[in-house]
């Protein structure tokens, strides 16, 4: 049970603080409702890439990091296709500084040429290096693309391509830190070594002032269901062949997101499931094979991928998946199977609930879902799936129509 | 009227009293050594058993990790598919890992579960059959692995530069190829099995909530097992470091960028030195303010991101600078890291940059503190090492005390471009 106060400023920012008093530090994570879905088709990667400008100075601090460190503190970011995340820890006796640093970025930024100039280069290595320099780091791009037709998950956070990253100019950065950079699209979680009454005067005392802005209401097209099975086969520079298969699944909210969620982990979720077991141990089809998907706030894409063992025909391969898939659309899981899930589940939310700053970086997540209690429910829901919930949304998301496929060749 | 250019007053870092946190220990009825930090606020635990059994006292490439790798993998009652099931039915997370002198076979489960999954770990350290078809599945995964592992520049440069610091016969610089896989025999591993995990020197480090009668419970599942019955033999291996200082390896004719890894040996983190060469280290390259990433990435933007470490070895140790950058401006890249030794060789750190690097050290330090797992970890650092508390300690004042006219020092004997590996593998 993780337990926090919440409060909102007038200008609209949402403040959760979460009391441990067993660590000497203090975590500060603001989470922006920004992620790659709010980017245009003709400018992908910018809400990355602005990220990385956040770090080079605000309209009265020249620098971010400098100040932070200083105080004993360290820092991060990511973003994802649905939001940025922001968070730093310090010694809790100074905390102030990072509501100052915090606080000026969130009221405006210098917009510097210069950080505009060498961060676009930056983030280009990171393309590089992620995703171009790298055997299969361009599947995901073409998978988003086959998967989406409508919906923005069809880029990838980093961007569809190099030269959108490259084109970006000061005017755009500027534009979109107005749109979205605001206390009205932003939640401010405190945690650690620190008192309510404290963070309350912080609060108010630097983030206060800061204009709201305009409350971006977000429009996305959702994805239409998918009405036939796409498929596509690349050649590449691989040492040896790869299947990459994606279904569109439920929506954060859905009670059925926590169903695929504990599907995937009886599918592909370690050693002893079941497309493991049956095709790397077994048929010996796979050198390796996962199941997961990624926790998307809108209809993500449940997945499976798995390399295929020297020699092996591709379409062998994909018939031996298919037929599990097959099992767990036609039979019941078994209760045990389905308790080995969910007790896998409650060790996981353990050991993730261990550190101060993943509990704060949870809290803002749920929050921006609706309520920063949905944290504690977490498990609840997960405890209600049963064995027919399975069957019921195996048939329903691991249908041919509803599939894309690619093939991975070595060439 | 707030005036947001003013910073609001810290406390330096470098006031605060850290201290490390002294865990439980005793001793099993074998002899076994426990160290236990018994504190945290969820219900888990972490057990690790280390055993004397890293790649430093095998005979053949690859039996340590393999032997490794496959401990879990089958018992004379249980196949590997019934010990993943179980283990996974609990909630549990049984992990083994091999490096150069130690092998770890480490479990992370829920308090309440424990008990269940004690057993099994017995088992395994009393039964591992290592059988041959999960031997020839591993074999053929590795190898998979390993051919799209040879396609990436940063793999192919990462042991390079090991071999080339230690050589490649050394058990830090040695590294597989295809062939190795192949020649692996059951048999080697079950001799290797016996002699090192079964029959081998284990100790155990734990943290978080442990169950009531914790001692007692080791106790009956590993106090009575043949462990630490031997002593370990003392193996040395002879070094034979490259005498060719620079090279440029061409892995693949598409490659946008280059891996650059520029190294040196230096003492070891037992020696006096070490953490004074930690701070210089962290001066130089070993968080997101240092001159590297300032200069190289934040300035220049050839890279994503750049880091000099230490290398935390028992026999033998290296500074190490290491990066991806683009192909175009790897050539420019090396340059500028030899421009940023220069400047530390040549002028004494300013001491505003020299506060900041001493509070980030003191103020991450307390941060890592945070929690038993974290505070086990240290200790099991130290005491694989042949280190204590009183290193802990001298580390902690060395940060705290030390001067700009020692970094300076110390930067002139051991950042010398002349004296470091450098190599580029695009």
């Amino acid at each position: 049970m993780v337990n926090f106060d919440r409060f909102e400023l007038s200008n609209g920012l949402k403040v959760l603080v979460h009391q441990d008093l067993s660590t000497p530090m203090a975590v500060v994570n603001v989470l922006y409702d920004v992620g790659a879905r709010d980017e245009v088709e003709a400018q992908t990667g910018f809400a990355h890439l602005f990220e990385h400008l956040m770090f080079g100075g605000s309209v009265n601090i020249p620098d971010y990091d400098e100040p932070l460190q200083l105080s004993g503190g360290e820092n991060n970011a990511y973003t994802t296709n649905d939001l940025t995340n922001y968070y730093c820890q310090l010694p809790a006796e100074n905390l102030e500084t990072a509501f100052w640093l915090e606080s000026d970025r969130m009221l405006s930024l210098a917009f510097s040429k210069k950080s505009l100039d060498v961060q676009r280069k930056v983030v280009c290595e990171e393309f590089k290096e992620h995703y171009i320099n790298k055997p299969f780091g361009d599947v995901w791009h073409m998978m988003r693309d086959l998967a989406y037709k409508v919906h923005p998950y069809k880029w990838m956070t980093i961007g569809k391509e190099l030269s959108h990253i490259e084109n970006a100019k000061l005017e755009d950065v500027k534009n979109f830190f107005s749109k979205h950079y605001n206390p009205s699209n932003a939640i401010l979680v405190v945690a650690g070594n620190v008192q309510t009454a404290q963070v309350q005067l912080l609060a108010e005392k630097w983030f206060g002032s800061i204009p709201s802005g305009i409350k971006y209401h977000r429009n996305i097209l959702q994805e239409p269901a998918q009405q036939d099975a796409r498929r596509m086969t690349v050649k590449r520079n691989v040492p040896m062949d790869a299947i990459y298969k994606t279904w569109h699944m439920a929506s954060r909210l859905d009670q059925d997101y926590y169903t695929t969620d504990l599907l995937t982990d009886i599918l592909g979720g370690g050693a002893s499931s079941r497309l493991y077991q049956a095709l790397v141990k077994e048929k010996q089809l796979f050198a390796h094979i996962n199941c997961y998907h990624f926790g998307s706030l809108d209809r993500g894409l449940l997945t499976i991928e798995g390399q295929l063992v020297k020699g092996v025909d591709m379409k062998q391969a994909e018939d031996a998946i298919e037929e599990e898939l097959t099992k767990a659309r036609e039979h019941l899981i078994d209760d045990r199977e389905l308790q080995k899930v969910k007790n896998k589940t409650e060790s996981v939310m353990a050991f993730e609930d261990m550190s101060v700053m993943n509990r704060a970086g949870s809290l803002a997540f749920y929050e921006l879902l609706g309520d920063g209690n949905l944290m504690n429910d977490e498990f609840q829901r997960y405890q209600q799936v049963t064995t027919s919930d399975l069957q019921r949304v195996a048939k329903e998301v691991l249908r041919e129509s509803n599939s894309n496929t690619i093939w991975y060749m070595a060439n | 009227m707030l005036n947001r250019s003013e910073a609001p007053h810290i406390k330096d870092a470098v006031e605060y009293k850290i201290g490390l946190k002294k865990p439980d220990q005793f001793k099993l009825d074998n002899g076994v050594e426990v160290y236990n930090v018994q504190a945290g606020t969820e219900e888990v635990v972490q057990i690790e058993w280390v055993f004397k059994a890293g790649n430093w006292f095998e005979e053949k490439k690859l039996i340590a990790s393999a032997a490794n790798f496959l401990i879990k993998n089958g018992t004379s009652n249980k196949s590997a598919f019934e010990i993943n099931e179980f283990v996974d039915f609990y909630g549990a997370y049984l992990n083994r890992s091999c490096y150069n002198e130690t092998a770890v076979v480490s479990l992370h489960c829920l308090t309440k579960q424990l008990e269940h999954i004690l057993p099994l770990v017995q088992e395994i350290f009393l039964d591992a059959t290592m059988p041959e078809d999960e031997l020839l599945i591993y074999k053929q995964n590795m190898k998979q692995r390993l051919a799209v592992n040879l396609k990436k520049c940063d793999f192919i440069a990462g042991r390079k530069i090991d071999a080339l610091l230690f050589g490649e016969k050394h058990p830090y610089g040695v590294y597989s190829e295809m062939d190795d896989y192949d020649a692996i025999q059951q048999d080697e591993l079950i001799r290797y099995y016996q002699s090192y995990y079964k029959n081998g020197h284990c100790t155990i480090f734990s943290a978080g909530i442990l169950p009531a009668k914790y001692q007692q419970l080791l106790n009956k599942y590993f106090g009575q097992l043949p462990f630490n019955k031997n002593q370990v033999t003392n193996v040395s291996h002879p070094m034979f470091p490259s005498t060719q200082k620079k090279w440029n390896i061409l892995n693949d004719p598409d490659g946008v960028q280059g891996a650059i890894r520029i190294a040196r040996p230096c003492p070891l983190p037992s020696d006096p030195v070490f953490p004074k060469l930690q701070v210089l280290n962290v001066l130089f390259g070993g968080f997101f303010g240092s001159r590297l990433m300032a200069n190289i990435r934040e300035d220049k933007g050839y890279t994503y991101g750049i880091y000099s470490y230490l290398m935390n070895h028992i026999h033998a140790s290296a500074i190490l600078i290491s990066t991806e950058a683009g192909r175009d401006v790897c050539e420019a890249t090396v340059k500028e890291v030899y421009h940023e030794m220069e400047q530390l060789r040549n002028k004494e750190v300013g001491k505003d940059e020299l506060l900041l690097v001493k509070n980030y050290l003191i103020g991450t330090l307390l941060g890592d503190l945070d929690g038993p797992f974290h505070i086990i970890g240290r200790w099991k650092n130290l005491i694989l090492h042949g280190m204590d508390e009183s290193h802990f300690n001298y580390y902690v004042n060395t940060i705290k005390t030390i001067e700009a006219k020692e970094l300076k020092n110390l930067a002139e004997k051991y950042l010398n471009p002349e004296e470091f590996y450098e190599l580029v593998v695009v």
